[in-house]
């Protein structure tokens, strides 16, 4: 770690108090050599509005996904993206967004296939930061672009595929989109764009944990406490639990991951980001309706 | 034959005459242009349709005065985005004849060349806006 933690006693409670930082620690460090600050948004446009002075863009939808197929960028290309941004391999990133963060935490999930090892989320994201009336700016200074190594990306620890849900049966799955997207009542996120699921449901066994459970009005995240409750007592997740966490294109989905592994501390925690509009468009798959999770399917 | 009015066709001169990336500070300039909705619908939340294709809540109402088509949409200022796009139609539309709006080219959309930037799933959103102004107008008249 390059740069000194925040010694907030909130982040104390959680498991991996280093992966997040206050508003005030970021306030008090930006600028500084070495700590790369990274907005990411729901909408490509908002930083542009007004960021933090210093903090450069990363767009989710074109610049970390791959541009022709159903897949991030691969070593080569995520190597020239952020060379580009001026991001080096041993620098401190702190991202931040819009959302409660949903989307920092989705590109510190991809960031994390790569293996950069210190990104921190920057905890209330741009919301408690403008709230709190601090500083932004429409200004930006792009980074001298860098050397950033080419990392083999590993889809081994953290990512699942439809693949890996098939043979999961029986372990712990969460399902973070909306109720109504459970049920099947519908496909897509109220107040979102069907992306073509075709059917409706859940993938059998699937705990309904809605993502934004984890966050509080003001978009900080829980105290440990409550998400305890939230994960351990009602979800049913232990220490040792092997978890597969989806919504419905893997967005949603990464903030649960983040909340469930570097919050609560479990270990084995994945992210299937082909969810929703994978699992209800493909052939010959399970899928339950209605509000129970259903059981174990047979011959699959 | 579908054509664009004269409105739009000045927007697309403006799009295509910046370099790639300044597209989006541009998209901007017209997002901080998008009027109020007058008042009467302000009030009357009931009135206004929900454009389902976009990501944040985008609302739209169309009136007819004799023959003109009045476009009015609201989108929130946290979806600049959005809101660049309801305010290009808005520009694009606004006080148009029927005829005009019923006719307006679709492929306007596309020839901003915003799709690449902005990707094709956020553009689906302005489609869903231009169709919804042509359904009511069209169920209006």
């Amino acid at each position: 770690m390059t740069y000194p933690l925040d010694s907030d006693a909130k982040f104390q409670q959680y498991a991996h108090p280093e992966a997040l930082v206050s508003t005030s620690w970021v306030d008090q460090h930006k600028g500084s050599a070495g700590l790369v600050i990274v907005e990411c948004d729901e909408d490509i446009l908002l930083y542009n509005t007004g960021h933090i002075p210093g903090a450069i863009k990363l767009d989710w939808h074109t610049e970390l996904n791959h541009p022709v197929f159903r897949d991030y960028l691969n070593s080569t290309e995520m190597a020239a993206l952020l060379s580009s941004k001026g991001i080096s391999r041993e620098d401190t990133i702190v991202l931040y967004g819009d959302k409660s963060n949903w989307w920092a935490t989705y590109a510190f999930w991809v960031l994390k296939l790569f293996g950069h090892e210190d990104i921190r989320i920057m905890d209330g994201g741009r919301a408690k930061w403008i709230a709190e009336g601090r500083e932004v700016t429409q200004e930006t200074s792009p980074l001298a672009s860098t050397e950033y190594p080419v990392v083999e990306r590993d889809d081994s620890k953290i990512r699942a595929f439809k693949e890996d849900v098939l043979k999961h049966f029986g372990k712990p799955l969460i399902d973070v989109r909306s109720p109504q997207e459970y049920t099947g009542e519908r496909t897509h996120m109220p107040d979102y764009p069907d992306e073509g699921a075709p059917r409706g449901g859940h993938i059998p066994t699937a705990a309904s944990v809605p993502w934004a459970k984890a966050v509080y009005e003001d978009q900080t995240f829980k105290a440990i406490d409550e998400l305890n409750v939230i994960y351990r007592q009602e979800a049913g997740i232990n220490d040792s639990a092997d978890v597969i966490a989806y919504c419905r294109i893997g967005e949603r989905s990464s903030h649960t991951w983040f909340v469930l592994k570097y919050l609560i501390g479990i270990e084995k925690v994945r992210n299937y980001d082909g969810s929703w509009t994978e699992w209800g468009s493909a052939v010959r798959v399970p899928i339950v309706k209605g509000a129970e999770p259903g059981a174990v399917p047979v011959g699959f | 034959m579908p054509e664009i009015t004269p409105s739009a066709t000045e927007i697309l001169e403006a799009f295509n005459e910046v370099p790639r990336l300044a597209k989006l500070d541009l998209l901007l300039e017209y997002a901080d242009q998008l009027p109020e909705i007058p008042e009467n619908f302000r009030d009357r939340p009931e009135l206004l349709e929900r454009v389902e294709e976009c990501q944040s809540p985008v609302y739209l109402i169309t009136e007819i005065e004799s023959n003109r088509v009045r476009v009015y949409l609201t989108a929130p200022v946290e979806a600049p985005t959005t809101r660049g796009f309801a305010s290009i139609l808005q520009i694009a539309l606004d006080n148009q004849s029927v005829q005009t709006v019923l006719e307006f080219d679709d492929g306007f959309i596309s020839s901003l060349g915003l799709t690449e930037l902005v990707s094709p799933l956020r553009i689906r959103g302005m489609h869903g806006m231009l169709n919804r102004i042509k359904r009511q107008v069209s169920e209006k008249i």
